[in-house]
């Protein structure tokens, strides 16, 4: 298994993997916070019952955290080879091969999601499931109300905006590229899994959004 | 119409691999647009013999787009700003009276400058070295057609076959990455028949090499693909991942 480390196609696999994981833990997420939208007793039971401080949720939130870790440190190993690989001097000319931008600069928004997910962990999950874990006081059980809390504040709502928006260029670049790299290999599918790509970034970036921005404005728990 | 256009061209200069290198600006007068830009570059060099300067010194061979010998980056673009082309196919029609073209070298760890514009490709010989090739008996000559072969499949093998094997691919690619051009040597034979047999060895050993080399590792831009002469396609790079997984899982 060392060529998961030793090779360059072995360590963008483990790359592709922990991210198409991280995808489907997205769409999951987005799911869930969408419940916010109709019932906060919905949600409140869903973070409660269903995951809380449950041995299920506490494992699943090492996998989920390891995944991060993975695809974080890959990501530093894969960047410092590549910069080495371009090797010392750079060319005077700036390029002009017309490629998308978020493909050069998937490093520098990565960089940026774990900054914005820093403070995401610190407003919700410290709050939530950590504080109840380690029996520190204040551990929120009304997690709905937390969230409708931490959104009240217009400044938290445009920061978490800003970030879907870093995601969605991660992951319309990110989602394809590693399907490519397991090997989906058809000149047809390629474009068709380019169109994919853009339609999953789309759907998790704007779920997100719409639930930010519909509990900051008071269209959240409409069902009661 | 094509005129005569008075330019200055920026080279990159280097007297050897450990030389720090530095640009020099030349001008050069009444250039027709109708000559190709390896033809600018001697009447550029004659220019600095005369001047008792020495030339500056740049692979090129056959000058028809195939042998892959002609390199240069030409205003951030490698052979240039046209596409599907080497450098010695670009004319002097691309560019303007009193235009400064910038001229360097491919950059990347892998390549490693010798002199001015030339650098050192070898890293590719050795990886077809590692795997390029397929290795059957000589004796009699087998019928043609004894081995049936989709046509679709024969056009893909010819289609990676193209790749001359420049650089182009590594001098675009923001990581120094080699995967176009190996891909491509490992599509042409991944494709077919006669190149099943040493498939998951071929895919495994030159990869080995290939990491070996420093060449970094692809992020699926498709910087390479678009700068390709011989536009080789970046599904030949899922073909080879593909390859190298399928042979890594075997094992």
């Amino acid at each position: 298994m060392s060529w998961l480390i030793d090779s360059s196609i072995g360590r963008k696999f483990v790359q592709s993997i922990s991210g198409l994981f991280m995808v489907l833990f997205l769409l999951f997420h987005m799911s869930m916070n969408l419940v916010l939208i109709f019932s906060y007793d919905a949600y409140n039971f869903l973070a409660n019952e269903v995951l809380g401080a449950n041995w299920w949720a506490i494992i699943g939130t090492g996998v989920i955290a390891l995944g991060f870790v993975i695809h974080i440190i890959y990501a530093i190993i894969l960047t410092l080879q590549n910069r080495k690989a371009r090797g010392k001097d750079r060319y005077a000319s700036p390029s002009k091969t017309a490629t998308t931008w978020s493909s050069q600069n998937m490093f520098v928004l990565g960089v940026f999601i774990l900054l914005f997910l820093i403070l995401h962990l610190y407003q919700m999950w410290y709050n939530m499931q950590f504080k109840e874990l380690f029996m520190i006081e204040g551990a929120r059980h009304d997690g709905a109300q937390l969230v409708e809390e931490v959104f009240s504040h217009l400044w938290v709502v445009i920061v978490y905006v800003i970030a879907f928006i870093a995601l969605w260029f991660h992951l319309t670049h990110g989602f394809w590229s590693a399907l490519h790299t397991i090997g989906w290999n058809n000149t047809i599918w390629i474009k068709r899994i380019k169109v994919l790509s853009n339609i999953v970034a789309t759907v998790i970036c704007l779920g997100f959004m719409v639930v930010a921005i519909a509990v900051h404005l008071g269209y959240s728990n409409l069902l009661g | 119409m094509d005129k005569d256009i008075n330019i200055k061209v920026k080279v990159w200069r280097q007297n050897g691999p450990k030389d720090k290198g530095h640009f020099e600006t030349y001008s050069l007068e009444k250039i027709s647009q109708g000559s190709s830009f390896l033809e600018m570059l001697d009447i550029l060099n004659e220019q600095l013999i005369n001047e008792g300067k020495e030339p500056v010194v740049f692979d090129h061979d056959c000058r028809e787009g195939i042998c892959g010998m002609c390199s240069l980056y030409i205003n951030g673009h490698p052979h240039g700003p046209d596409t599907g082309i080497t450098t010695c196919q670009l004319h002097m029609r691309h560019f303007n009276d009193g235009d400064t073209i910038t001229v360097e070298p491919w950059r990347s760890a892998g390549f490693p400058i010798i002199k001015d514009l030339m650098v050192d490709r070898s890293a590719f010989d050795k990886i077809i070295q590692a795997g390029g090739y397929i290795s059957v008996n000589t004796g009699g000559v087998p019928d043609a057609n004894a081995i049936p072969i989709p046509r679709e499949d024969a056009e893909m093998a010819m289609d990676a076959a193209a790749c001359i094997g420049c650089g182009a691919c590594v001098a675009a690619c923001k990581n120094g990455s080699a995967m176009l051009f190996v891909s491509a040597k490992v599509s042409q034979f991944a494709l077919l028949p006669q190149g099943r047999v040493e498939a998951a060895r071929r895919a495994k050993s030159m990869v080995a090499k290939m990491d070996e080399l420093g060449f970094g590792n692809c992020t699926n831009t498709g910087a390479c693909e678009v700068e390709c002469p011989k536009n080789i396609s970046i599904t030949n790079i899922a073909r080879l991942n593909r390859e190298f997984l399928k042979a890594k899982l075997r094992d």
